[in-house]
């Protein structure tokens, strides 16, 4: 086994996803089959090779800093599950 | 004729003309899709009202003597592609409702151009699917064949242009989701090099591989699209400074001195014999233009499903952590904590597909597997990226089938989700590469089925892959054929 159903209840746990145990059983054995299956890169030694995270090199890109329009704050809020008109609301945290 | 049977730039021509009205046309898509989409699920929303008055703007301009190069063209969208003020759900329960207050750039970039947004086009969630099947509202149907896969993601697009709904398409591409539903819907489409077009407004999956590109029954017509969407935006960071060409130019030249390769590793035991011939057969027509034909090697093409399903989901578990239920989309109610709020939205708005694309890159990414999955992935990503400059220096384009069998019957791929990763072989290596890659229509199986083929090109030869796609469309000409549709 390449994960156990321990590891990938750690793993929802960090991505803030509950599973049932019929979802967690099934979540095992396709993310063993897939991480299986990737073992395959283990056959290449890329131990001098530099990683590509973009494929052009990414500069920054400065601009001045005026202002310029933006959203309005009923805009912001138009799609918010539950605001209040000035501030989005959330279940109480302390 | 019916006005919805046109082409885009034939009905450019006819709208230039004065033969044919915006409003005309755009109705005539309108009763189109009124009539066929029951049967193939291209749209999740269609904005009747919005439409008609974009078509009466239109029409005005265009009397005026003004109007964008799509005046009054009816294109349909990609439902994640922010549209303001319509619907934008990407296929998810968790944005079901949501309505982004601003355009994508393409989406700016296509009104500033004339044209008129039809509605929004099913997808496989949040673009995570092969066959637009993990869709939460409806899945499309393949035009040609009703109870086979349209492909995925961009699957409603690509049914939209085929089924004749509308002339044009937006889709976007980050393994292969605009070629491979235009290959097995029988249309062209283009995935773009990396930052050829803005990605700003288009919801991101995997940002380093995503892409918005064009769907269309003609290369011509994809060339002109590409004409509008191209260019840099201050507001993408990630967008190249560049001049963007006249893509239509390209279309009419010829082939001598062109170099085509054929990448062996693409034709391997897996590949299906009809798509084979086909290809085959394509590969001879443009020889017999005057390509030359060149044997070309990508050695590590064996990899790039590994290395893209580590590298997309975990970019893809840090761009679906803003899914929190707390300034858009979708919430649990039912909770009381904070924590439990986060945990139930996300378990109760997000699909299996969705998840387990999560699960895979949130472990890839975790302490003590980093280094063994996602930094050996990218290391890996180099050879791929490699493989294609020393190509690229042998040869202009490479030539190969798009998906390595036609389509499949719906359904027939929902439990086994590696078998579909590996059906995506070879599309995700120009993700992975950043390479511009295309599909033309080839030609049909003896059951139907249409079949595109593959061209990619080295960064920015978008030129290049138009120049053989205009010469690969005139050799092999489509021919008549019905669609499998009633009314």
């Amino acid at each position: 086994m390449k994960i156990t159903t321990k590891e990938v209840e750690h793993v929802a746990r960090l991505s803030k996803l509950a599973l049932s145990q019929e979802e967690l059983t099934m979540m095992t054995g396709q993310l063993d089959d897939i991480l299986s299956y990737v073992d395959k890169l283990e056959e290449l030694d890329t131990s001098s090779i530099a990683p590509t995270f973009n494929v052009f090199s990414v500069t920054n890109a400065f601009r001045e800093d005026v202002t310029r329009p933006s959203l309005s704050q009923a805009e912001a809020l138009q799609n918010g599950p539950q605001h209040d008109g000035q501030t989005f609301l959330v279940p109480r945290i302390i | 004729m019916e006005l919805y049977n046109l082409n885009l730039t034939q009905a450019l021509g006819k709208m230039a003309a004065g033969e044919v009205s915006a409003v005309a046309l755009t109705k005539s898509c309108l009763a189109r899709i009124a009539a066929v989409d029951d049967q193939v699920g291209a749209f999740i929303s269609v904005d009747t009202e919005g439409a008609l008055r974009q078509a009466e703007a239109a029409d005005t301009l265009r009397r005026q003597g003004s109007g964008g190069i799509l005046c009054g063209i009816p294109v349909a969208i990609k439902d994640l592609l922010c549209t303001k003020g319509l619907t934008t759900t990407c296929g998810s329960r968790m944005l079901a409702d949501f309505i982004p207050p601003y355009d994508a750039t393409v989406i700016s970039k296509l009104r500033q151009a004339g044209a008129v947004i039809l509605g929004k086009t099913t997808m496989d969630e949040f673009a995570m699917g092969s066959t637009s099947e993990t869709c939460a509202f409806k899945v499309p149907r393949n035009p040609w064949k009703k109870g086979y896969v349209a492909g995925g993601s961009s699957g409603g697009s690509a049914v939209a242009v085929a089924a004749r709904e509308c002339p044009a398409a937006l889709g976007s591409d980050t393994g292969g989701s605009i070629r491979q539903p235009a290959s097995l819907c029988g249309i062209v489409g283009m995935k773009p090099t990396y930052g050829r077009v803005s990605r700003f407004g288009l919801t991101a999956f995997a940002s380093s591989l995503d892409q918005a590109g064009p769907m269309a029954r003609t290369v011509a017509d994809c060339a002109l699209l590409m004409n509008v969407i191209s260019g840099h935006d201050p507001l993408d960071s990630t967008s190249v400074v560049r001049e963007v060409p006249d893509y239509t130019a390209s279309l009419s030249k010829g082939l001598g001195g062109v170099r085509i390769g054929v990448p062996r590793e693409y034709f391997s035991e897996g590949l299906d014999g009809e798509v084979r011939a086909i290809v085959e057969q394509a590969l001879s027509a443009l020889k017999g233009l005057g390509a030359e034909v060149i044997d070309i090697s990508l050695p590590h093409t064996e990899y790039c499903v590994a290395v893209y399903y580590l590298i997309a989901p975990s970019e893809a578990c840090s761009n679906l952590a803003r899914y929190d239920g707390v300034v858009y989309g979708y919430r649990d109610r039912s909770a009381d904590t904070l924590v439990g709020m986060y945990t139930g939205t996300r378990s109760k708005g997000f699909g299996a597909e969705v998840k387990r694309r999560i699960l895979i890159g949130t472990y890839a990414l975790s302490s003590g597997y980093y280094e063994a999955y996602y930094k050996k992935a990218s290391q890996v990503r180099t050879l791929i990226l490699n493989d294609f400059k020393a190509a690229f220096n042998r040869c202009d384009v490479l030539l190969s089938p798009v998906t390595p069998t036609p389509a499949w019957p719906i359904g027939k791929s929902s439990d086994d989700p590696l078998a579909l990763y590996l059906s995506d072989i070879l599309t995700l290596s120009a993700n992975l590469g950043g390479i511009p890659g295309m599909s033309v229509p080839a030609g049909f199986t003896t059951s139907g089925l249409p079949v595109g083929v593959q061209l990619q090109g080295a960064h920015f030869a978008e030129e290049m892959l138009f120049r053989v796609a205009g010469n690969l469309e005139r050799a092999l000409p489509p021919g008549e054929r019905k669609l499998d549709l009633q009314g």
